[in-house]
């Protein structure tokens, strides 16, 4: 598997654990789907954050560069893609 | 006031009468207190001491508790420097202080503003000959805390208030052997040493440079009855393999909150010990001591300790009392107590079926997108896991909530990864079911072991 495939399965996973701890309903995770509309809410994407950054070892939203915050599934993937360049 | 309060330590040890109690560190150093309050530390240094301020820093804890003893009633005022305080700040001690005589049995640095005397072995010889006691000085007790800029608080007592909650002279109906795994310097040991003074009873010091196995080894040699410690200090001393090395008959706990884990825990171990908790601070003083072994404690607790009043204000505990300390040292210091002469202790509570439970720090609060968390109270739930031994609970930044935590944990016993994995998946559906959403640790690490401090609690640092 590919760095960037095994990112993209790490989202999931993260997604999925944190939608099944939370009590959430995850939406199909799609590229287009918008993150407000993907069941989970701002407690579940801090927890995902702090997970993601503990298994991929990446933190995107700490970075120096100016962060445009992702809106939809596929930016927050590409997003952690990008940041493990 | 408490009636007889003796003027000075050595008025404090004639009053006792423990004429075979004795105080002691290890095989080599071992005194009767009568012995103590006639050693000749002072005989060589009585002129230059008398009236002055000193910083008392010392590394032996039994040179300590002799020169303390001897200092008592003499000196106008007394630092106490914990032996594990760096030395760095010992000019910034003396100084506001106004301390003019710094004794200690190290090396001092050149810089430092004030007359150095320094102990010789010799100093600590017997003599039948006594300080003059015409008329014992009052002397001002200082005790260093941990400032929030990282230098050292300074906090003062005097003996009265050290000694209120005290009776003087009682005699106990079988011997009492104190310890105390709280160096003598800190409020917490100088209590109990204080105690086992003027009550008459033997001690034995714990010393920094020993190790923990060591010390439990030598208490239990010395039949020790009666010991205190923070809940860290007792959660290692029951991961260790020496705690069954002692037997006491009362244990105390005090420093930092109690939680229902540890105190379950001690009474597993010591089912024949009376088990007490006490809410003590520096500043504070001893407020009161909890004996019904359940976290927290009750309201009626209020009316039976008539000399203390207790007030919460912004859900944060205030006592007032003769025990509390009087005033910080330094010209820029606030105000150690308010208007009413309470002491804000900075301990949260929450009320709940007629019981107060401490909950955590004030200034610890993490604030997660805008709901706050105890560290202490996700530590309480996570400490009730039958597999955990103890937890830290920290703030780690985050982009979306400003903060979140996440847990150290140490398990009782070490396991394989595999094992690892299903316990930290247990632990946190454990928490789940007992924290609301946003106190559930985002992410739990198990470690070996958890920093604790010379003052016996944890040291505690975001993530």
């Amino acid at each position: 598997m590919n760095r960037e495939m095994e990112i993209r399965a790490e989202i999931i996973d993260q997604f999925k654990q944190v939608a099944l701890e939370q009590d959430k309903t995850l939406a199909p995770l799609t590229d287009e789907l918008s993150l407000l509309d993907s069941g989970l809410d701002s407690l579940c994407f801090a927890v995902v954050v702090v997970r993601l950054e503990n298994a991929l070892g990446v933190d995107p939203f700490s970075s120096d560069e100016d962060v445009r915050f992702p809106v939809t599934f596929g930016d927050f993937v590409g997003f952690y893609e990008h940041a493990a360049q | 006031m408490p009636r007889n309060s003796p003027v000075c330590l050595r008025a404090a040890i004639a009053a006792a009468g423990g004429l075979s109690s004795r105080l002691s560190v290890g095989p080599s150093s071992s005194a009767s207190w009568n012995e103590l309050a006639g050693e000749s530390v002072l005989n060589c240094h009585a002129a230059e001491l008398s009236g002055h301020s000193v910083v008392l820093a010392v590394m032996d804890p039994f040179a300590a508790a002799a020169a303390m003893i001897q200092f008592d009633g003499i000196v106008r005022r007394m630092v106490l420097y914990p032996p594990d305080l760096s030395r760095e700040h010992l000019d910034f001690v003396a100084e506001t202080a106004e301390a003019d005589v710094i004794v200690t049995d190290q090396p001092v640095p050149l810089e430092v503003n004030a007359r150095v005397v320094v102990l010789e072995p010799g100093d600590m010889r017997h003599s039948s000959e006594r300080h003059s006691e015409a008329s014992p000085l009052e002397t001002e007790w200082i005790l260093l805390t941990s400032g929030t800029t990282g230098r050292p608080k300074l906090v003062q007592h005097c003996l009265r208030s050290l000694i209120a909650d005290i009776e003087i002279g009682r005699v106990p109906s079988t011997p009492v052997v104190w310890a105390t795994f709280y160096d003598i310097r800190r409020y917490g040991g100088l209590h109990i040493f204080l105690d086992a003074l003027c009550s008459g009873a033997s001690m034995v010091l714990s010393n920094a440079q020993e190790s923990l196995g060591d010390f439990l080894t030598r208490a239990g040699e010395s039949g020790v009855t009666n010991i205190s410690g923070t809940p860290s200090h007792w959660r290692r001393a029951l991961m260790s393999s020496w705690a069954g090395q002692i037997a006491p008959a009362y244990l105390r706990l005090s420093g930092e909150i109690a939680d229902q884990s540890i105190l379950n825990s001690l009474r597993s171990q010591y089912p024949q010990a009376r088990i007490a908790h006490t809410f003590a601070s520096t500043e504070a003083g001893v407020a009161f001591s909890v004996k019904d072994e359940q976290m927290g404690f009750p309201l009626e607790i209020l009316d039976r300790t008539p000399d203390v009043d207790i007030k919460v204000v912004d859900s944060t505990l205030r006592v007032r009392s003769e025990r509390t300390a009087s005033r910080y040292l330094g010209a820029n210091s606030r105000p150690l107590k308010d208007v009413d002469g309470f002491v804000d202790t900075g301990d949260a509570l929450e009320l709940r079926n007629g019981r107060y439970y401490l909950v955590g720090r004030r200034d610890g609060i993490v604030n997660v997108g805008g709901f706050k968390v105890h560290p202490e109270e996700v530590e309480a739930v996570i400490n009730r896991h039958p597999a955990v031994a103890m937890s830290l609970v920290k703030a780690k930044k985050n982009p979306i909530t400003g903060a979140l935590v996440v847990a150290d944990v140490v398990l009782k016993n070490s396991l394989s990864s595999e094992e690892q994995g299903a316990h930290q998946r247990d632990i946190l559906q454990f928490c789940r079911g007992e924290l609301d959403a946003h106190k559930v640790p985002a992410l739990l690490r198990f470690v070996l072991s958890l920093d604790v401090s010379e003052s016996g609690k944890m040291v505690r640092r975001d993530a």
